[in-house]
């Protein structure tokens, strides 16, 4: 139904997403998408930090959202945090519904609010300086389309 | 016993640490005063927000901390 979970270690995500649809056999389709480290511009490695007494209590509170906002079987929220390399996944979210437009809707709304509306920080190490990364704009707006 | 400030993000580069403590009770105008300069102007700006044990507050300029409480100091958010 609901999986929220923190991570401090490296993932995979298609074997989560493999037990996510094989745990909601009545969904009609899964919606699924994983965000991973881009090796392009330099990047040689990223850093998530959280604050542990909000950020899996917003996860959560998140995932109940979705699950408010839509009819579905079952939503997954799998975050990173700590120091990852590129290739590496930084994001899975997945929903699973009778009817694929609703797991559509839900997949992109988690991913709107945790790119500019969850408890995480963000560096980014090129030509071995770190620097803090914030939301684009376009991530606000994209936000914003569900207010 | 004293009030934690726990800096996240570029807060705890402008810190210098991560994690700082302060003398209680601790209101708004004596948080800029123990934090001074730079970072008191960063945490004064409007995308900055306060958690008062893990409660976010509506308004930080009403921080009330007092001994055994942890302050967390969260600069704007990026995730994913």
């Amino acid at each position: 139904m609901k999986d929220v979970r923190l991570l401090e270690s490296a993932f995979a995500p298609g074997e989560a997403i493999e037990r996510f649809a094989q745990g909601h056999p009545d969904a009609g389709g899964v919606v699924s998408f994983a965000g991973q480290v881009r090796a392009a511009d330099g990047c040689e490695a990223l850093e998530l930090s959280h604050y542990a007494p909000l950020t899996l209590p917003g996860m959560d509170a998140l995932a109940d959202e979705a699950l408010a906002r839509w009819p579905l079987d079952g939503v997954m929220v799998v975050h990173r945090s700590g120091l990852m390399l590129p290739g590496e996944t930084i994001v899975l979210v997945a929903a699973a519904a009778r009817h694929r437009r609703d797991a559509f809707h839900a997949a992109d709304f988690l991913m709107d609010h945790l790119k500019s509306d969850a408890w995480f920080w963000k560096r980014e190490k090129r030509a071995g300086q770190w620097h803090w990364v914030e939301p684009r704009e376009a991530d606000y707006s994209d936000l914003a389309r569900w207010k | 016993m004293a009030v934690t400030l726990v800096f996240l993000g570029r807060l705890a580069d402008l810190a210098g640490a991560p994690v700082r403590e302060a003398d209680a009770p601790l209101d708004w105008a004596g948080l800029l005063a123990v934090l001074g300069g730079e970072l008191a102007e960063a945490v004064s700006g409007a995308k900055v927000r306060l958690a008062v044990n893990g409660a976010l507050l509506a308004d930080k300029t009403a921080l009330a901390a007092g001994d055994g409480d942890e302050v967390a100091l969260l600069p704007p958010v990026s995730g994913g």
